[in-house]
């Protein structure tokens, strides 16, 4: 039945940094190339060499510029995947039961034999997290890499997803955000985690960190004005020979 | 979110077929014999004809039967329960019409509630889905729910319900519209709470993940169109509502009832088109199209 379970035992989820995140899609290239050899059907990619070239993702990196009211902008580089949600509306939305939420860690998932391809359960996700493959006419999303967290053929370094694991930044982390003492709950206590859309009442299970407050490039402790001297290139107390430059070609 | 082909056809007609079916049901008009059968044809082609085309968006269609089992939770799994329900039913009740010259009316009523509760569920997939703003209203059912019934008693001749259910049909679809342009605005959900990133500043849409498409943007960011909306807003409030009124206050013939129903669904077909073309997905915001 594609009710959702009332508690789970565990709530296994991500963690992401946009902190720490430097958009380098590493995450994105893993995560494709483990899932598309192992659980599920392969994501296919539809003319990738050509002129129109798009694909199945599970993970995508986005990028957005943030403007504060005052100061410079950031660049804030965004994975988006799966966020596992608690009250995951895919789930309840599918006619055949291919989509659930697994009761023992939470995680969601597709079982793709069962699954008509009727895409509504991708209307019903607010983030995107879910892709219809278009070679195989199944929906595809993120299995919180189900076959290596539990994979004993692994190193036990490499029992966290793949897009985890291959994070250079160490802006991803994976664990059971049920439990306050885990490293993951920790950090999102630090840190302030926040849910994405918490207005759509899905309760995601992963957390985003904000980006910490950043430096002021304009009020540096020993680099002086530097906006004043980005609207005003011209050093106007320049000495020794540029000074001397300076004040002949202004006589010109 | 993309207008697809089949799901406009499978909405429009089959909502029209299940309308003539609640009026059947209700014995209105009370028909036996070749006139049964000729109005039990049309319903049955609409309805049957619009089911089948909603099966030709789907990847696996051979597994469409898995589809009946999920109806504790999933409005499209109750539409599928109904819609065959309803079918069977009816097909009982149209039989002893047809061939028998009997009237089995707790049959016709039975058949007539499954028929409208058909009508619901469709409309509760997509009123259901608070990612979809405009969607996610009572509106919604209520819209449906009239354009059925209205479409189904002109088609099986109830002048006198038809003449009331068009305008009220008309009125919901002018109201469902208006709210539905500040639906996105009002929803609460917007390029800050979708990245988490509104209390630093403004955010904006930088780079997108790839600079090809794919297929959330294919599905739910669909764009064409919307420079027409207004231009077909009111072709379909000219064709599917105000014209069909018109044509049956004139003195009766069935050559200008044919004229009333096709342009009835003709404009319903145009305003189900906008239904999906001008519905906003909040996965856009992500994309920085909103």
């Amino acid at each position: 039945m594609t009710t959702l379970p009332a508690q789970t035992t565990r709530k296994l989820g991500l963690v992401i940094d946009l902190d720490t995140c430097v958009g380098c899609h590493a995450c994105v290239i893993a995560c494709k190339g483990w899932n598309t050899e192992n659980y599920g059907a392969p994501l296919s990619d539809q003319d990738p060499y050509g002129a129109d070239p798009s694909g199945t993702f599970l993970n995508r990196v986005h990028s957005y510029e943030v403007q504060p009211e005052t100061g410079s902008a950031q660049l804030v580089h965004f994975p988006k995947s799966c966020l596992h949600c608690e009250d995951a509306p895919c789930v309840t939305v599918c006619p055949t039961g291919a989509s659930y939420k697994r009761v023992e860690d939470g995680i969601v998932l597709v079982n793709e034999t069962d699954c008509i391809g009727c895409g509504l359960c991708a209307w019903a996700c607010p983030y995107g997290a879910r892709e219809m493959d278009v070679a195989e006419g199944v929906m595809k999303k993120c299995t919180l890499c189900v076959d290596r967290i539990y994979n004993d053929n692994l190193p036990e370094d490499d029992r966290e997803p793949a897009c985890v694991r291959t994070c250079p930044a160490g802006a991803r982390h994976f664990g059971d955000l049920a439990d306050p003492e885990s490293a993951v709950s920790r950090l999102v206590e630090t840190r302030g985690g926040v849910d994405l859309m918490p207005e759509q009442g899905t309760k995601p299970v992963n957390q985003y960190l904000p980006p910490r407050p950043r430096d002021r490039l304009d009020h540096g402790p020993d680099h002086g004005p530097q906006t004043q001297a980005t609207d005003a290139p011209v050093a106007l107390d320049a000495k020794g020979f540029l000074g001397w430059l300076d004040r002949t070609l202004d006589k010109i | 979110m993309h207008p697809a082909p089949s799901v406009i056809v499978f909405t429009t007609l089959s909502g029209l077929g299940f309308g003539v079916l609640i009026w059947l049901g209700l014995g209105l008009p009370a028909v036996t014999g070749w006139t049964a059968f000729a109005l039990f044809t049309i319903a049955y082609g609409l309805a049957v004809g619009g089911l089948m085309a909603s099966t030709l968006h789907l990847g696996h269609p051979e597994r469409a039967l898995k589809a009946f089992s999920q109806w504790r939770s999933s409005w499209l799994s109750r539409e599928g329960v109904c819609a065959v329900a309803a079918l069977i039913v009816m097909a009982a009740y149209g039989a002893g019409l047809v061939f028998f010259d009997a009237r089995l009316a707790p049959l016709g009523w039975l058949g007539a509630a499954l028929s409208l509760a058909t009508v619901v569920t469709t409309a509760m997939i997509y009123a259901q889905l608070r990612t979809v703003p405009r969607w996610h209203t009572p509106l919604t059912p209520a819209l449906l729910l009239a354009i059925s019934l209205a479409g189904g008693a002109l088609l099986t001749g109830q002048v006198s319900a038809a003449l009331v259910l068009l305008p009220i049909a008309g009125v919901l679809q002018v109201l469902w519209w208006v709210r539905g342009d500040m639906a996105l605005a009002t929803s609460g959900t917007d390029m800050a709470t979708a990245t988490g990133l509104g209390g630093i500043g403004t955010v904006r849409a930088f780079e997108p993940p790839h600079t090809g498409t794919n297929y959330l943007l294919r599905e739910m960011v669909h764009l064409v169109g919307r420079k027409h909306a207004l231009k077909l807003r009111i072709i379909a409030f000219a064709l599917g509502y105000a014209a069909p009124v018109a044509l049956i206050l004139l003195p009766f013939s069935h050559a200008l009832g044919a004229l009333a129903v096709l342009s009835h669904l003709a404009g319903i077909a145009a305003s189900r088109w906008l239904f999906f073309a001008e519905a906003e997905h909040v996965v856009g915001l992500y994309y920085g199209k909103r």
